[in-house]
């Protein structure tokens, strides 16, 4: 019976497979051709120039101009029309008294947004890490209904960041459902997205909740990987689950949970639509964060400042360049640790 | 005939996606039923003129305040559109002169606007307001009613209008008395009544006076004392819209200040659940305005379709067709005669007339500060500016003393960055 099912499954691969075939057949002599003219290097230039020209027009292209831009200053939306004022929207955002006080900047809202960047990355990060690796830890486990719960966490992955925001604004608002059932409960409603640090602490919540099923895979697939001798072998040792965590799981996670580190800080330092749709970078200004404060000076208001939007863009550019440099010394550095062991 | 099927193929393709000589389009955005009703409008005007073809390409109204000036830039865009950014936009105008039947029709009737749509000093003819707006109170009569707070008169100022809504709100246990759009526009309108004054000899923005403060300040401590809604106000930043209109159709504050665009919503929102009506604007102490302001449809000069340009917008703007816009789509109408004349708005709301004839009554008591204002092209970083200090302030991030100052430096720098 297994015989007859490998011999469909290989006669339906061979037909699937056939127009690749002959493709390959059809291309080969002109390949052979142009890799005798150009030899091996010549050859990768040619399969890496249609990734490196998509590259070059979708990235490299819109960075020139966006740093073009943050040299500009004056109303006109287009490049050739604006004038060049050389650093000057650099100048303007590091205009400061003290870098530490806002209220002594010129540009006070983008050092507002950057402070307030700053501790959402900081209590953001920590507490994605910490819920994703609790989560992968418990869909780890032999759980009933294992794949539903994995569903179940992975779900607010597939929602857009606008149903997301717009769905817990309606569970948080004044009269929404969270308040329905603290009135129910015989407690006093509180305004979540009016109060200033209940509307940061939302913002942090809801962005853990609709990304950490992601995260979370990640490190389910880590811990997946994980020899299940190196346990058996505790487990044969009589070592303490603890001690198995930290001496067995955590280490052995560790690339993973690099990536998920990172992944989660770049992805928090460029937090926007969610939270815009949530509080609207309110109470205040206490949910407004860096890309908040680019898209309302270079799009949302009236008279667009594109030049000063560009340079506070480019700022937040070079951070995360910064951190994904840092991300990868220390990726380089685990992998020859790796080796060398 | 491989090659005359692709050319035929080709022929297809373009033919879904480019406009014909003889086409129009028209961008349009819709409050409410006003692009059905266009639509059909339009579609009469097809009947009566087949070898023009109109195209109306109902879009949000994100994308005419995002996209459309971007398009423009660039040279392109539609042949005619429906824009409320009219004056900032003012250089990409048709002048239809040349194209309409009778420009003295059109001076008659909607000459008074046509400085808003313009560049200063400029003589075009632009296009013509679809409707006037005017900024306004709405009360929640039944809220009254049953406080037995007697709804205040005409003459009333904002604080015996607070007044009385705050003694409705401890009566009947309401979250908060009243609102206020989260918009530098609908303030503006209590700030002139209070005296101010935005635009400078020069005709620069000038520092923000006593009439802004004297308001600010009231605001400010109407949020504070819990009379106005904070959440309109404080859950958002920046220049973030935020209307206050849910809480009055809920039935949760005796008193909404929001203007004449909202009596379609609301009469279709809350229907029969209590009874409401416009009120025109409470008075300050200069006087009892509301801000003017609109949308405009305006012809576009990067058309290659002038001519037939010419025609829809000769069309449209006839008295008759004015009219017929205005019965069906419940705005006061920007066009003389029709204003002049016995408007018999289609609807059976009660709520509504009384509201529309409350509108068009306070529309011939806009103060001269405020009247100047649409057709002045730094309304939009003045109101910007004040929304997002006011908001700071009664968020507890600035005092006013501190929120004046950067409003005026906030004014000042963007004058600057676009003067360069």
């Amino acid at each position: 019976m297994a015989d007859v099912r490998n011999g469909i499954a290989t006669r339906a691969g061979a037909i699937i497979l056939a127009p690749v075939g002959w493709l390959a057949n059809v291309f080969d002599a002109p390949l052979r051709m142009l890799q005798r003219r150009t030899g091996s290097n010549g050859m990768a230039v040619f399969f890496l120039a249609p990734n490196m020209l998509v590259f070059g027009i979708f990235v490299l292209f819109p960075l020139v101009i966006n740093i073009l831009y943050s040299m500009t200053g004056g109303g006109a939306l287009f490049l050739g029309d604006r004038t060049f004022v050389g650093a000057d929207q650099y100048g303007r955002l590091f205009s400061c008294g003290s870098y530490l006080d806002p209220k002594s900047c010129t540009e006070d809202l983008f050092w507002i947004a950057v402070w307030n960047t700053l501790a959402f990355v900081v209590l953001q990060v920590a507490m994605m890490v910490a819920v994703a690796l609790v989560t992968a830890l418990v869909l780890n486990r032999e759980l009933r209904a294992r794949s539903f719960w994995r569903a179940v966490f992975f779900f607010p992955v597939l929602l857009s960041p606008v149903v997301v925001g717009l769905i817990w604004r309606w569970i948080l608002q004044r009269q929404g459902l969270l308040n329905l059932m603290v009135f129910e409960a015989g407690g006093t409603p509180v305004n979540w997205l009016v109060e200033r640090n209940w509307a940061f602490a939302a913002t942090i919540m809801v962005s853990v909740w609709a990304h950490v099923g992601f995260y979370a895979l990640i490190l389910l697939a880590g811990l997946q990987a994980i020899p299940k001798d190196l346990y058996e072998a505790a487990e044969m040792d009589g070592t303490r689950p603890m001690r198995v965590f930290w001496r067995i799981t955590l280490p052995l996670l560790a690339p993973n949970l690099l990536v998920v580190l990172v992944l989660t800080l770049i992805r928090a330092v460029q937090i926007f639509d969610e939270v815009y749709v949530l509080t609207g970078g309110g109470p205040g200004t206490s949910t407004l964060f860096l890309t908040q404060y680019i898209y309302e000076v270079g799009f949302a208001s009236m008279l667009r400042n594109p030049g000063l939007a560009s340079a506070a863009s480019i700022l937040m550019g070079a951070v995360l360049v910064v951190l994904t440099l840092i991300q990868l010394s220390i990726a380089r550095r685990n992998e020859q640790r790796g080796k060398m062991r | 005939m491989r090659m005359n099927s692709i050319i035929l193929g080709l022929s297809a393709g373009l033919l879904s996606s480019t406009a014909f000589a003889g086409d129009v389009r028209v961008m349009w955005y819709s409050d409410g039923v006003e692009g059905e009703v266009i639509q059909d409008l339009l579609n009469r005007f097809m009947k009566d003129n087949p070898d023009i073809n109109v195209i109306l390409d109902n879009v949000a109204y994100k994308v005419v305040q995002e996209q459309l000036p971007v398009e423009l830039e660039a040279g392109r865009g539609p042949d005619i559109a429906r824009v409320t950014n009219i004056k900032e936009l003012a250089d990409h105008w048709l002048d239809l002169t040349p194209v309409v039947a009778d420009p003295a029709y059109w001076q008659t009737n909607f000459g008074d606007q046509f400085d808003w749509m313009r560049p200063d000093g400029s003589k075009i003819i632009p296009g013509f307001m679809t409707q006037i707006t005017l900024t306004g109170g709405f009360v929640n009569k039944t809220l009254f009613e049953q406080a037995g707070v007697p709804i205040p008169a005409d003459t009333a100022t904002w604080d015996e209008w607070v007044d009385a809504a705050g003694k409705v709100q401890q009566s009947q246990q309401l979250n908060a008395a009243f609102a206020i759009d989260r918009s530098g526009h609908r303030i503006s309108a209590a700030n002139i009544s209070y005296g101010a004054n935005y635009i400078g000899a020069d005709r620069l923005p000038a520092p923000i006076d006593a009439g802004t403060k004297a308001f600010a300040e009231k605001l400010v401590n109407w949020v504070a004392d819990g009379r106005m809604n904070k959440e309109i106000w404080v859950s958002a930043s920046g220049t973030t819209y935020r209307a206050g209109a849910d809480d009055f159709i809920n039935g949760q504050i005796a008193y909404y200040y929001s203007g004449s665009w909202q009596v379609a919503n609301l009469a279709s929102k809350i229907g029969k659940n209590f009874d409401w009506v416009a009120t025109g604007s409470p008075c300050g102490t200069a006087a009892c305005t509301g801000m003017p302001g609109g949308a405009a449809l305006v012809a576009v000069k990067y058309t290659k379709n002038a001519a037939e340009v010419g025609k829809v917008m000769d069309f449209l703007g006839r008295e008759d067709i004015m009219r017929e816009f205005t019965e069906r789509t419940l705005f006061l109408p920007a066009h003389k005669g029709v204003f002049a004349g016995k408007i018999d708005y289609k609807t059976d709301d009660e709520n509504v007339k009384a509201s529309l004839e409350a509108f068009l009554k306070a529309s011939g008591k806009i103060a001269p500060n405020a009247a100047a204002l649409p057709a002045w092209k730094w309304g939009t970083p003045v109101y910007g500016a004040l929304v997002t200090r006011i908001s700071q302030v009664m968020a507890g991030e600035l005092k006013l003393d501190e929120a004046f100052v950067r409003i005026d430096e906030d004014i000042k720098a963007q004058v600057a960055e676009a003067s360069k």
